[in-house]
């Protein structure tokens, strides 16, 4: 790029901090309310963000407690820790939870904080709606683990294939309870894409045009475009397998007409992109931490932005190789290997793109760029084994074995979780105001890095040497025992490395270095911002002349913008030239009331339908003041 | 002593420790995979520690010039590295393709047609013959003659399960409302282990069988000793035995052929002695290990379907006797 974007960055620029009236009046026009009530009626989009990032590793110590108790039971051949049927619950409850409860909704939660800060708005343009997203994710969070204490855990894997979890062979309501905790997962999903899909295209800064967009914001607009494509399959896949369990319908019944592949194939034609909606992100957070710590813009923006445009296109073209193993036409299965492997394409330009941004570049080896080359090396081998699990022949024989499961953690733990929490040291300082220790950093990520290995590279041998998956134990005699024993003690250490990070994160909270408003010299407008930033994001909003701003020589900024009003810049879609100022609204306890009502009819038509139309009326009234209410500051 | 040969071999297969199925192949068709995933492995290694070594270049690497000077220098790098990716890929989807019709096409004529319903959690196995009575039903123990094609028709009486025998080819699923086919053809005679894959339920785990590839001759005769009706048994403790089963739970879910036994809710168990394993390849066929099945399956297959059952020590064990009578 230009020379400014290329000198040694010691100084970035920043925004005017504004004069004390103007703070003032943006504090009070922006308030949250107190205690409990306020509690209850945030609407922030840094509060949800960090509620969601927040729950969302709740969730995830739950199940990597889960993974833990598997990895006992299966540490020794014939062990009796976990019974067939706690097992069964067990691996569905550690599939559900890490995918519909952690990894999806923590990326959501960092899009949620971290795009409007990037594009430099003061909010999200439906902060109610965020809300009640966030109401349904954590009530159906709650709702699946009280199933599983109550003896009521889903057992039929986070797939869920049919007929196992119809309700000739599942009795019951373990996958009643299930199919309802999806669609809480999907509506909160689908909200957050809707508000990130219109904040990013209506609420850039003034001269962020297209080609200016900062690559993260361009991985959460890809994403959430693809939850909005994708979920519907599994609502309808849901609602359906609902309708069969509880109406008695047959769509998954083939003695009256119905298939069972009808399932694969709905759950999987969403199963397969959500993959993608896990790794699209982590793919822009790792484009952050490049450049902060290259101290230069990423190299062939073009390429990087085409590359994730259409990962999220061909993502929706692979899910049949899932099912390779159901006898599908050769034909057919042939097209899916090529897609397949197509997809390594727009991946692999962005590693050389990555590659050539280093090049030189001499980063300093802070713990997010750890994470970023601890992502090369093990998302480099997740991505290898997923090319030979697109060839059908080889798919055939390591299919549903555990050399699978190792595929998909390196490219899930590989691919994702380390730049995510490379990408949450990177940002710690912004959203709390202090540095993480940086010793601790490195430990973490060094244990990190060895128990990762030690549990999942052995599971592509033992899958190998035929050792199929979702197996609650298996016989001495196999020649498995040892590899299984190491991947336990891995798994150990994959717990330690966590508690590691946790360990990190409380003591920084308390006694961390303070953080300026840009620690790493980072060229994005989130850094223009205080940290923590407050409740209105900036005193006046940036305006953008490169794809650098805080790299340009000075930042301009927008002056007319009300202070006593909650309002926004809207900005056209294209060149985001000023168009308008909208106002949006401020807290409310109707959100969680109307979600509150509406997931109560949810869970209770688990046991009769008649909840579903008693909650739907008791939601009318929340509803109707949804829209009445308008609270002034 | 014809039962013992197989026996050896089973413990000589499972006995070896560092045996990688995938690739110990002893199938054409599994061959072919083990050839592919070679080719496919060498090319990825490659792929994989080239583009590590120039990551580490890039990282130990000070620039002389300015960033944007390389500018040109760094799209070629790029475009070249999707080229040479793109027709990597390119080469491993042909070889895929061709690697794919070769295991899959069909037997012939002169293929061997085996009907093989998965249960939870245990194999039906057929042979149909040219008439309903020259049919041989058995179970979890599936004898294929060697150096012939053998053609499987799989369905499923519940829910979804996965044939898979490693060493002779891949995994092929058993839906419900669904027939499939799979192909293998056994090049040497032997004892291979197969299991299901497909996720079924509680005893997924133990959900085994075997292949035992013999000679046609060897196989022409078992399958002929096979289609016979159940040996009458010899000694008063094996007449008993038959007396024990016919009265007790036993005959509401197994068939015996020939004396009046037509449960079709579990294993056929005609000649129940014939077979080398018993609960789903999970157990050896020894008298013991019979017995404490019998008694207590759900003790070492929690969830099974075969209930526990009570009998007098004398019944126990002529119902044993009388068992182990059925070759």
């Amino acid at each position: 790029m230009s020379a400014p974007a290329e000198r040694l960055r010691e100084e970035t620029a920043g925004l005017p901090s504004g004069t004390d009236r103007e703070r003032e009046n943006l504090a009070y026009t922006w308030r949250k309310r107190e205690g409990i009530l306020g509690l209850l009626s945030s609407v922030d989009h840094k509060t949800l963000g960090a509620r969601y990032i927040v729950t969302a590793f709740a969730f995830f110590t739950l199940g990597g407690l889960e993974a833990l108790a598997m990895r006992i039971q299966l540490a020794r051949p014939e062990n009796r820790f976990l019974n067939p049927d706690l097992y069964d619950q067990v691996f569905t409850m550690h599939g559900t939870t890490m995918m519909f409860f952690f990894a999806v909704p923590v990326m959501l939660g960092i899009g949620l904080y971290f795009v409007p800060l990037m594009i430099g708005t003061r909010n999200v343009p439906f902060p109610r709606l965020n809300a009640a997203g966030y109401w349904f994710y954590l009530i159906g969070g709650l709702y699946l683990y009280a199933s599983f204490f109550a003896n009521g855990g889903p057992d039929a894997g986070w797939f869920s294939y049919t007929p196992l979890s119809a309700s000739e062979f599942s009795s019951g309501h373990r996958l009643d309870a299930w199919v309802q905790i999806i669609n809480f997962t999907e509506v909160s999903a689908l909200i957050v894409a809707s508000s990130l899909i219109v904040c990013i295209f209506k609420q850039r800064a003034p001269g962020m045009s297209l080609n200016r967009i900062p690559l993260f914001v361009w991985a959460m607009l890809v994403t959430m475009i693809m939850i909005v494509f994708s979920m519907p399959a599994v609502i309808f896949a849901a609602g359906s397998l609902n309708s069969d369990r509880s109406l008695g319908t047959h769509f998954f019944n083939p003695a009256e007409g119905g298939d069972h592949l009808l399932w694969q194939h709905t759950f999987w034609f969403f199963g397969h992109p959500e993959v993608y909606i896990i790794f699209l992100p982590a793919l822009g957070m790792i484009s952050c931490i490049l450049s902060a710590f290259c101290r230069r813009e990423i190299f062939g923006y073009n390429a990087m932005v085409l590359s994730l445009v259409s990962t999220g296109f061909l993502a929706f073209g692979l899910w049949v190789h899932h099912m390779f193993a159901t006898g599908l036409p050769q034909m057919g299965q042939s097209f899916f290997t090529a897609a397949s492997m197509m997809i390594a394409i727009p991946t692999g330009v962005q590693l050389f793109c990555w590659i050539a941004t280093i090049w030189g570049a001499r980063p300093r080896l802070e713990p997010p760029v750890l994470y970023v080359l601890g992502f090369f090396l093990n998302f480099l081998i997740g991505g290898m084994t997923g090319l030979m699990l697109a060839s059908v022949p080889l798919d055939l024989q390591l299919h549903d074995t555990f050399f699978v499961v190792a595929h998909l953690h390196y490219v899930l733990i590989g691919g994702s979780l380390f730049p995510l929490l490379g990408a949450l040291y990177y940002w710690f300082p912004k959203m709390t105001g202090r540095m993480l220790d940086r010793r601790l950093g490195i430990l973490s990520f060094a244990v990190l890095m060895v128990g990762f290995n030690l549990t999942f590279f052995p599971m592509h041998e033992l899958g190998m040497k035929g050792m199929p998956r979702r197996v609650y134990t298996y016989l001495p005699d196999r020649g498995w025992n040892g590899m299984n024993l190491a991947a336990s003690i891995g798994a150990g250490l994959i717990a330690i490395a966590i508690l590691l990070y946790v360990a990190n994160v409380v003591k920084s909270l308390r006694r961390g270095r303070k953080a300026e408003a840009n620690p790493w010299r980072a060229e994005t407008l989130e850094w223009a911002a205080q940290s923590p930033p407050p409740a209105y994001n900036f005193v006046r909003l940036p305006i953008v002349a490169s794809r650098s701003p805080l790299w340009q020589e000075e930042l301009g900024y927008v002056t007319g913008m009300p202070t006593d009003k909650r309002e926004l810049l809207v900005t056209h879609a294209l060149d985001a030239a000023p168009s308008h100022r909208e106002e949006v609204p401020g807290p409310s306890g109707i959100p969680f009331t109307f979600s509150v009502i509406l997931c109560l009819a949810l869970i209770g038509s688990v046991f009769s339908p008649w909840w579903l139309i008693i909650g739907s009326l008791a939601s009318i009234p929340p509803a109707i003041a949804w829209y009445w209410t308008e609270e002034k500051p | 002593m014809k039962r013992a040969a197989p026996g050896t071999l089973l413990l000589l297969s499972t006995g070896c420790r560092a045996r990688y199925a995938v690739f110990d192949t002893a199938s054409p068709e599994a061959h072919r995979i083990a050839n592919l995933h070679w080719l496919m492995l060498g090319i990825c290694v490659a792929v994989a520690v080239a583009v590590l070594a120039l990551l580490g270049i890039a990282l130990v690497r000070r620039d002389r010039g300015r960033y944007s000077d390389g500018s040109a220098r760094r799209v070629r790098a790029v475009a070249a590295g999707a080229a040479v990716s793109a027709f990597l890929l390119l080469v491993l989807l042909v070889a895929s393709v061709l690697a794919g019709r070769e295991i899959t096409a069909p037997g012939g004529p002169q293929a061997l047609e085996v009907r093989i319903t998965g249960h939870q959690w245990w194999w039906e196995i057929s042979y149909p013959g040219s008439s309903p009575s020259e049919e041989v039903v058995t179970a979890n123990e599936i004898h294929v003659p060697v150096h012939r094609p053998v053609r499987f028709l799989l369905s499923s009486g519940d829910v979804i399960h996965s044939f898979w025998v490693p060493r002779l080819n891949g995994k092929k699923d058993l839906i419900p409302g669904r027939l499939t086919r799979h192909i293998f053809q056994v090049d040497r005679p032997g004892v291979f282990r197969g299991q299901c894959a497909e996720f079924c339920g509680y005893q997924h785990a133990h959900m085994g069988f075997v292949v035992v590839a013999e000679d046609p001759a060897r196989f022409d005769a078992w399958l002929a000793a096979q289609r016979g009706i159940a040996a009458e048994p010899a000694g008063p403790s094996a007449v008993h035995g038959r007396t024990v089963f016919l009265s007790s739970p036993c005959v509401l879910c197994h068939t015996i052929r020939g004396i009046g036994a037509f449960g079709h809710k579990a294993p056929d168990l005609t000649h129940v002695a014939s077979r080398t394993m018993i609960a789903a390849a999970t157990l050896h066929n020894t008298p013991g290990n019979l017995a404490g099945w019998i008694l207590d399956a759900p003790r070492v297959k929690p969830g099974t379907r075969m209930p526990p059952n009570t009998l007098a020590a004398n019944d126990l064990l002529d119902l044993v006797a009388y068992l182990e009578s059925l070759r």
